[in-house]
C-alpha cells in the first residue's frame, strides 16, 4: 500500500526496511487473529448443521427455482437501496462538511437519527401512512396508496441505512486536505473536474465501505422486508426457523446467503485502493467552506425532504400511537431502567468492536499482505451472517466450551461485537488511509514507542473515524433483536425486545414509548459522541 | 461522563449472571411480556417462587431449546401454538405431566401424548369490512373463498404460525390433495399475502382487502384503542375447519431440576383466577367454564359448537404443511 519515498535517515538503519517483509507487531497481529478466529465459530457451526441434512430433502430445498427468484429479488433490492442511499447521503455529507450551511451540528445529528429507528418501526410508519384508514387519511383526508412490496422495502431500508454512508463520507470529506484541491484549481481545474478527479477518488474507499455495509445489511434484514411483503432471501431463512423449527435447512440457506455476501466482499477488494494519504510537506488545511449562495433554494427543500421522510415520519407515527392510546405513567417509569439495560450492553459492545477494528484496520492499511486481507474480509462474516444463525452458533459454542458464560451479558456483548465488527471497520479504515505512515516513522525515529506514537500521533487523526465506528455499532446494538432474544441474560429486557413483543401483539400504542426511547436516547448518545470529535 | 459511569456500573453488576437460586423457575415465554407479566407476578405473590422469564418469539425459543438440549436452563416453555409444542415434544425435550392436570378440560384442549397442556385458546375467524361486505357475502365455509366473487379480496398470512397450524388441521381433516387444491385455488384467486394477523386487520381497515383470515383476539385490541375501527369479524358455519381453535401451550422441560415448582406454575395457569385474566384482559378463550365470560367474545359454548373436532397432537406435521406451502409457491 505504502511505498512513499523513504528518506535515508539514521533511524532508517535501525528500523527494518519497509514493505511486505516487515514483521507485524504482536499487539496488532494478536487481536486481529483473535477476531478472525472468532468468526470461524459460526462457520464451523453452519458446517456442522449442514452435514446433518438428508440429501434428498436437501436437493429439493437448495435446488429450487424459487431460490433463484429470491436471489434476484434480494439483489435488485440491494441495488435499489444502494442507489437511493447514495442520492441521500452524498449531497448531505457535502452540505454539512463543505458549505457554509447553518446548523451543521444539528444536521449531522439528524443525519444519524434514522439509524436509531428500528426497521419494523420504519416499516410500520410507511405502511401506516397510506391506505384509507392510514394516518394521512385520518389527519388530512388525503389518501395515498399503501406503500409496500419492492418500493416499500427499498424505501424503508434506504431511510434507515443511509446514515452508514453519510457518516463514512462525512469523516472522509472532513479529513481531506484542502491544499490538494487548491493545487488542482491552480492548475486550471474547474469545479466538476476537481470533484471527479480529486474528491471522488478520495471518497471511493468510504463509498465502497458504506455500500458494502448497506448491501450486507439488506441481505440479512428481515423486519422491514417481511412487513413490506417483499420476498427476499432473508425471508426464506427466517421462515425455516420460525415455521419449521428447523436448523438444518436454515443452515444451508445461511450458507447460500453467505456465499452471496462473500461475492460482494470480494468485489469490494477488487476496487483499486490507491494511496490516499497526504504526501509532501506542510500542514493539512481544512477546506474553506463553499458559500451556498443561490444553491440554498435547492439545498433547503432537499434537506426537508430527506429528514421529513427519515426522521419526521417515524416521529409522526410514534406520536400518533402515543396520542391514540396514551400509555399510563407506569410505562414511562419503566423506560429509563430498560434503556440502561440496552445501553449497558450496547456501549461495551461498541467499544469492544472498535478496539478490535483498530488493529485489523492497521494490519490491512500498514502491513498489506494476502493474509491481512483475508483477516479483514473475515470480519464481515459476523455482519453478513443472519443474526439468528450467529446467535445459535454462539449458544452451541458456549454451552460446549464455556457453560458459565452462557446467557451472561459477556456473551451478548461479545456476540454483538462480532456482528458489528465490520461496521466499525469502515470509518476507522478510511481514517487510517488518510494518515501518512511517515508520521509514525518520524515519531518512532524520535524515540517514541508504539504506544506513545499511537496516543499522540495516530489517535488524534483517527479520532473521528473511531467515534463514527463506535456510534454506528452502539446504535445498531440498541435496536438489535434476534441475538438479544437468544443470548441476553434471562429477564434482561432491552428496549428493542419490549418494542418488538408489543408491536407483534398488535399493541402499537403500548410499544410507542419504548420505540421513542430507542430513537431519542440513541440520537442523544450519537450527538454526544459527535460533539467529542472536534476537541483535541 | 455520568452516563458512562452509570453504564459501567450496570455492566459490572450484570456481566456475569447472578446465580439463580434453586427455588427459582426459569420460563421461556413465546407469549408477549405485556400479556403474561401480570399473571406471572400474581403467581410469584401467591407462592413466593421467583420466576425468571426469557421473552422471545415462540419459534425462535423452540429452536433455542433444541440447540440447548439437555443443557437447557429452562424449567418451563410457554409457546404460542400447538405446532411449536408438538415440535419440542417430538424432539423429546418435555417431561410427562401427571393425569390430574388434564381433568375437566374440554376435548379441544387436550394433548394425547400428555406432556404439554393448553393454557388458553384462540379461535380462527374471518375479519371483514362491514362497509364493503354485505351479509349475503359472508362465507359459509373457508372453502368458499376460492369462488370468483372473492377474487383479490381475501388476505392471508402463509408464514404465520397460527395460519400454518390451521393448514395442518385442514390436511388432517381433508387430506393433502384437497388442501393443496384449496391453497392453489386461493393463490389463483388473488389472495393477498400478509406477514401476520395484525397487518391483515390493518389491511381490512385500509381497504386493501375485504376479508382477512385471522385469530379472534387481534380485532378486540384494535377496538379497545379505537372503538370506531372499521373492521368486524365472524365465524364460518358450524364445524368448519376455518374456525379451528388453536392454543397456547405450556410444558415442563425434561432437563428441569425443579419440576415440582414448574408443575405448580402450570396448575396456577389452569386455575380460575388465571383463566379469568386470559379471557378478560387478553381476549382469549378460557380452558374452563368456571369463569365470567368476556362479552366481547363469542360465547364459550358457541365456540365449542362451531369449532371443528381436531386432536391437537395431530397438528405436529408442520414439515408436510411447509412442503405444501412451498409447492404452491407461498413460502
Amino acid at each position: 500500500m505504502s511505498n512513499s519515498a523513504e528518506l535515508a535517515s539514521p533511524a532508517a538503519r535501525r528500523t527494518p526496511p519497509k514493505g511486505r517483509t516487515r514483521r507485524v507487531p504482536l499487539h496488532i497481529l494478536l487481536p486481529s487473529l483473535v477476531a478472525a478466529a472468532a468468526m470461524l465459530v459460526p462457520l464451523f457451526y453452519l458446517g456442522l448443521r449442514a452435514f446433518e441434512a438428508d440429501p434428498q430433502t436437501l436437493a429439493n430445498l437448495v435446488l429450487r427455482r424459487r431460490n433463484l427468484d429470491l436471489l434476484l429479488n434480494t439483489l435488485s433490492l440491494a441495488l435499489g437501496v444502494v442507489a437511493m442511499t447514495t442520492l441521500m447521503a452524498l449531497p448531505l455529507a457535502w452540505l454539512v462538511v463543505r458549505t457554509n450551511i447553518r446548523f451543521k451540528r444539528l444536521l449531522t445529528i439528524l443525519g444519524v437519527i434514522p439509524l436509531a429507528v428500528p426497521g419494523y418501526v420504519m416499516a410500520y410508519a410507511l405502511i401506516g401512512l397510506g391506505g384509507n384508514y392510514g394516518v394521512l387519511a385520518q389527519l388530512t383526508g388525503v389518501q395515498l396508496p399503501r406503500i409496500e412490496g419492492y418500493f416499500g422495502a427499498m424505501l424503508a431500508l434506504s431511510l434507515y441505512t443511509f446514515p452508514y454512508l453519510f457518516l463514512n463520507l462525512r469523516a472522509t470529506l472532513a479529513g481531506l486536505d484542502g491544499n490538494l484541491e487548491e493545487s488542482a484549481r491552480s492548475l486550471g481545474y474547474g469545479n466538476r473536474e476537481v470533484f471527479l478527479k480529486i474528491i471522488l477518488p478520495h471518497l471511493a474507499p468510504s463509498l465502497m465501505a458504506g455500500w458494502l455495509v448497506i448491501t450486507l445489511y439488506v441481505l440479512g434484514d428481515f423486519g422491514a422486508v417481511a412487513l413490506m411483503r417483499y420476498e427476499a432471501f432473508s425471508y426464506a431463512i427466517y421462515t425455516q426457523y420460525s415455521g419449521a423449527f428447523d436448523r438444518i435447512y436454515a443452515a444451508w440457506l445461511s450458507i447460500m446467503l453467505l456465499a452471496v455476501a462473500a461475492s460482494f466482499v470480494m468485489l469490494d477488494s477488487l476496487v483499486v485502493k490507491r494511496k490516499l494519504a497526504r504526501v509532501g510537506t506542510g500542514v493539512a488545511r481544512p477546506v474553506k467552506p463553499m458559500r451556498l449562495g443561490r444553491l440554498r433554494w435547492l439545498a433547503y427543500p432537499y434537506l426537508v425532504l430527506i429528514f421529513g421522510a427519515s426522521v419526521g415520519l417515524p416521529t409522526l407515527i410514534l406520536g400518533y400511537w402515543l396520542v391514540l392510546a396514551p400509555p399510563d405513567l407506569s410505562f414511562f417509569a419503566r423506560v429509563p431502567g430498560t434503556f440502561l439495560r440496552s445501553a449497558g450492553a450496547a456501549l461495551p459492545a461498541a467499544l469492544l468492536s472498535a478496539a478490535f477494528a483498530l488493529p485489523i484496520a492497521y494490519l490491512t492499511v500498514r502491513y498489506r499482505s494476502t493474509a491481512a486481507t483475508l483477516i479483514e474480509r473475515s470480519a464481515y462474516i459476523g455482519y453478513a451472517i443472519p443474526p439468528l444463525t450467529l446467535a445459535l452458533a454462539m449458544v452451541f459454542f458456549s454451552l460446549r466450551t464455556a457453560p458459565f458464560l452462557y446467557q451472561t451479558l459477556t456473551l451478548l456483548i461479545v456476540t454483538w461485537a462480532m456482528a458489528s465488527l465490520a461496521l466499525a471497520l469502515g470509518p476507522i479504515r478510511s481514517a487510517l488511509l488518510q494518515t501518512r505512515p511517515n508520521m509514525e516513522e518520524a515519531s518512532h525515529s524520535l524515540g517514541h514507542g508504539p504506544l506513545s506514537t499511537f496516543l499522540w500521533v495516530i489517535f488524534p487523526r483517527l479520532r473521528r473515524g473511531i467515534l463514527a465506528g463506535v456510534a454506528l455499532v452502539f446504535v445498531l446494538c440498541m435496536k438489535e433483536l434476534p441475538i438479544t432474544f437468544l443470548l441476553a441474560p434471562t429477564g434482561y429486557t432491552t428496549l428493542a425486545v419490549t418494542v418488538f413483543t408489543r408491536t407483534s401483539e398488535g399493541m402499537l400504542a403500548e410499544a410507542a414509548p419504548f420505540a421513542a426511547a430507542i430513537v431519542v436516547f440513541s440520537s442523544l448518545s450519537v450527538g454526544f459522541l459527535l460533539t467529542k470529535e472536534g476537541k483535541r | 461522563m455520568q452516563k458512562n459511569v452509570i453504564a459501567s456500573a450496570t455492566l459490572l453488576s450484570t456481566l456475569l449472571a447472578a446465580p439463580i437460586a434453586a427455588a427459582d423457575l426459569t420460563l421461556y415465554s413465546g407469549r408477549g411480556e405485556s400479556m403474561v407479566e401480570p399473571i406471572i407476578q400474581q403467581f410469584e405473590r401467591n407462592t413466593g417462587i421467583n420466576v425468571n422469564v426469557r421473552y422471545g418469539d415462540t419459534a425462535q425459543l423452540a429452536v433455542l431449546l433444541q440447540e440447548e438440549g439437555q443443557r437447557s436452563p429452562a424449567d418451563l416453555y410457554w409457546g404460542q401454538d400447538a405446532g411449536a409444542m408438538g415440535a419440542i415434544s417430538q424432539a423429546g425435550l418435555l417431561a410427562e405431566l401427571p393425569d390430574d392436570i388434564y381433568e375437566g378440560l374440554p376435548g379441544i384442549y387436550t394433548s394425547e401424548t400428555g406432556n404439554w397442556v393448553a393454557a388458553s385458546g384462540r379461535a380462527r375467524v374471518f375479519a371483514y369490512s362491514p362497509e364493503r361486505v354485505s351479509e349475503d357475502e359472508y362465507p359459509e365455509s373457508i372453502f368458499d373463498l376460492t369462488d370468483e366473487r372473492y377474487e383479490g379480496r381475501v388476505g392471508w398470512a402463509p408464514t404465520n404460525g397460527s395460519f400454518q397450524s390451521f393448514i395442518t388441521a385442514m390436511r388432517v381433516e381433508y387430506g393433502d390433495e384437497r388442501t393443496q387444491e384449496w391453497l392453489e385455488g386461493m393463490r389463483d384467486n388473488g389472495a393477498v399475502t400478509f406477514r401476520n394477523n395484525t397487518t391483515q386487520v390493518q389491511g381490512v381497515a385500509d381497504g386493501e382487502i375485504d376479508f382477512g383470515l385471522v385469530n379472534n383476539y387481534y380485532l378486540p385490541r384494535f377496538l379497545a384503542a379505537d372503538s370506531d375501527y372499521p373492521v368486524a369479524q365472524a365465524f364460518f358455519a358450524e364445524g368448519d375447519i376455518g374456525n379451528l381453535v388453536n392454543v397456547a401451550g405450556i410444558a415442563v422441560l425434561e432437563s428441569s431440576d425443579n419440576k415440582d415448582a414448574a408443575l405448580e406454575f402450570i396448575r396456577f395457569l389452569l386455575s380460575p383466577a388465571a383463566q379469568q385474566y386470559f379471557t378478560g384482559s387478553v381476549y382469549e378463550y378460557p380452558v374452563t367454564r368456571d369463569v365470567i365470560q368476556n362479552p366481547e367474545l363469542e360465547d364459550f359454548d358457541r365456540l365449542l359448537e362451531v369449532s371443528p373436532q381436531i386432536d391437537l397432537d395431530d397438528l405436529e406435521d408442520l414439515e408436510g404443511t411447509l412442503n405444501l406451502l412451498r409447492d404452491a409457491g407461498l413460502l
